[in-house]
């Protein structure tokens, strides 16, 4: 909205208020559904086994932290008798886990699965923006000869389809035992968000004016103390919008987690559909690990809500 | 580029004094040499991860490799695989199958995408909280949508036969959105529209956003309906945009794994079996790599080829 549409209350861009209500209704309606999904996810989290498989399905229950217990642990059955014998449960979940004649019999392997996520999400993001923000300064500065090339090169890397590249990375991995290792999918992630980084930093760097970058070098700096000194502190929000994207990018992927990974490098995109619980998915814990999943991912969509369009579109629409 | 910043330049040499010669002689390096220390990481990266594996995978589709009869002796078959894929029906099937994915799915999140963009310009109070919201579904993992809603999609304990049999009548557990064969194709369709119609959204929006107003104040003076100025300015105005949002989807729906993997993994029987699904059976399942890799080095050509048709058309509406 430009400044003469915002003075002029009486424009004849700016909608009638009967207009604003339908369009409010309608998206507001929308919005509400469209939601919907992810508060019933939510919710079944803090449900108990027998609600969460109900008929009808229940809105109205009484909340529990079983899902999240049963998440975090693996159990046993025990009769009566040997729960019985065992001394007198003394946290909150264990006498949760007891109501139904189960026993808490050690850490399930959701957190070294949520550790794996975080390391390769943040070595991946870090490499990525680390050789991003070098290749992007040098293509908004530099004269590189087939920088066109070299740019759309580095795109097209992104539209072979995840499961054509695994192919001969998995072949790849299995001469040089990177199958199932974070630094395997740290690479494979690097090289899949440098594309990314490289453009999206290319269109924050190339909005720094050069201005001051040659005021710097007229003042004795050399090229990398500019860089430092001058560029880099500028192009901050724009590295750390960046940064964003390719985490998420880490967090959420499954095509080479699933394919690459069995255990130890496991992230939980994989992990997640199969938590298993007595005849099929536990389905609180599914969804309690879903929410956990999920609830960074609100915060960064809310954080980088002004920076979400450059980028989805890989900085092709700025604003 | 403007020439100042070239030390070979007479303004620099003018402008610098001499002591900044000298230091970057000694300590820095020279802008081209910069240039390619800084480039040359990502491209050493890419081409170690992308290229080379690339190429081995070319060499791999003129082979008959099956890594789970990994001992055989690696024999060259030719163009073998590609004639057994180009003339095997069930593939064109699934290609099929992934063509009315990615058009049913492409023009739903088009129509959805596109209105919801048109209302939230009209900038009714408190929209910018309510684009948020909207914007979620397209931020979360693929992989992580598809269960959650196979849960939402159970027919006796999901919610969602349970809305649809309170307002249709229809008894909830008579149906089942993934199990069924005729619904199963229109289940994929639905998630990934509520998924990435925001997607579109907010491409739209900043289409629509980018139209001076003058243009609208114009055409009333001259008195055009708002169907009129529809029509001749806001569509012809967001239309590059929309393109731009129409490519990006096609390609990613059209390499789709995740979602679809784990809403139906493929099923029922093979009717949401998209071509990345039949290329991880192919290639992980039954091993087959050699095959695997020629159909691999299709559907990369195949979808580089369309970009490449569709960005040459994108670039002839921007110019109009």
């Amino acid at each position: 909205m430009t400044a003469v549409a915002k003075s002029t209350a009486h424009s004849v861009v700016e909608a009638s208020p009967r207009v604003k209500a339908f369009a409010g209704t309608v998206v507001i309606l929308y919005a509400v559904i469209a939601i919907l999904p992810l508060l019933w996810i939510a919710a079944t989290a803090f449900k108990s086994q027998s609600d969460a498989i109900a008929y009808p399905p229940k809105v109205l229950f009484e909340p529990t932290l079983e899902g999240y217990v049963n998440l975090f642990t693996v159990r046993t059955r025990q009769t009566r008798e040997f729960i019985a014998g065992l001394p007198a449960a003394t946290t909150w979940y264990d006498k949760l886990v007891r109501k139904h004649d189960m026993v808490i019999a050690g850490p399930s392997k959701v957190v070294p699965r949520f550790i794996n996520s975080l390391v390769i999400g943040f070595g991946s993001t870090f490499l990525a923006v680390l050789l991003g923000t070098l290749a992007a300064y040098a293509f908004s500065r530099f004269r590189i000869p087939l920088a066109d090339d070299l740019l759309f090169f580095i795109l097209s890397t992104r539209m072979m389809p995840p499961v054509a590249v695994a192919i001969p990375i998995y072949l790849m991995y299995r001469q040089l035992n990177l199958t199932d290792t974070k630094i395997g999918m740290i690479l494979l992630y690097t090289a899949v968000n440098v594309s990314l980084a490289v453009w999206l930093l290319k269109g924050f760097i190339d909005e720094i004016p050069r201005e001051y970058e040659e005021a710097a070098l007229v003042d004795g700096y050399t090229r990398l103390q500019a860089l430092r000194k001058v560029v880099l502190p500028q192009a901050v929000t724009g590295i750390a919008a960046t940064a964003i994207f390719c985490l998420i990018f880490s967090w959420n992927e499954y095509a080479f987690a699933v394919l690459l990974t069995s255990g130890d490098a496991q992230t939980m995109p994989p992990f997640i559909p199969f938590i298993i619980g007595e005849g099929g998915q536990d389905w609180p814990a599914v969804a309690a690990a879903t929410t956990l999943f999920v609830i960074p991912i609100v915060l960064f969509t809310i954080v980088l809500r002004k920076h979400l369009l450059r980028g989805i579109t890989f900085g092709a629409v700025r604003k | 580029m403007t020439a100042i910043i070239h030390s070979d330049t007479p303004v620099d040499r003018i402008a610098a004094p001499a002591r900044v010669q000298v230091a970057r002689r000694v300590r820095g390096l020279s802008d081209r040499a910069i240039a390619w220390l800084f480039v040359a990481p990502t491209i050493a990266l890419l081409l170690a991860i992308n290229i080379f594996p690339l190429i081995w995978m070319i060499r791999l589709s003129f082979t008959s490799l099956n890594l789970s009869m990994s001992y055989l002796p690696l024999r060259f078959v030719g163009l073998d695989n590609y004639s057994d894929i180009l003339t095997d029906e069930d593939l064109w099937t699934r290609l099929q199958t992934t063509a009315s994915f990615v058009i049913s799915s492409v023009a739903f999140e088009v129509v959805i995408g596109f209105g919801l963009a048109l209302l939230i310009n009209r900038q009714f109070r408190s929209h910018s909280f309510w684009t948020t919201i909207i914007l979620l579904p397209m931020m979360l993992s693929p992989a992580v949508v598809g269960n959650f809603w196979t849960l939402l999609f159970q027919p006796q304990i999901g919610p969602f036969n349970y809305v649809v049999g309170l307002l249709t009548g229809i008894a909830p557990s008579s149906f089942s959105m993934t199990g069924e064969v005729a619904l199963a194709p229109w289940t994929i369709v639905l998630v990934d529209t509520w998924m990435w119609a925001p997607y579109v959204m907010l491409i739209c929006l900043a289409g629509l956003r980018s139209i001076p107003d003058y243009i609208y104040e114009a055409a009333e003076v001259d008195r055009a309906s708002s169907w009129r100025q529809f029509w001749s300015i806001t569509l012809p105005m967001t239309m590059p945009f929309l393109m731009l949002a129409v490519l990006f989807r096609a390609i990613e729906n059209f390499k789709m794994f995740d979602m679809v993997n784990l809403l139906t993994s493929g099923g029922p029987g093979s009717t949401t079996e998209l071509v990345s699904i039949t290329l991880k059976r192919a290639a992980f399942e039954k091993w087959r790599t050699g095959y695997s890799s020629a159909l691999a080095i299709i559907l990369f050509v195949t979808v580089f080829g369309a970009a490449n048709i569709y960005v040459k058309a994108l670039n002839r509406v921007k110019q109009r």
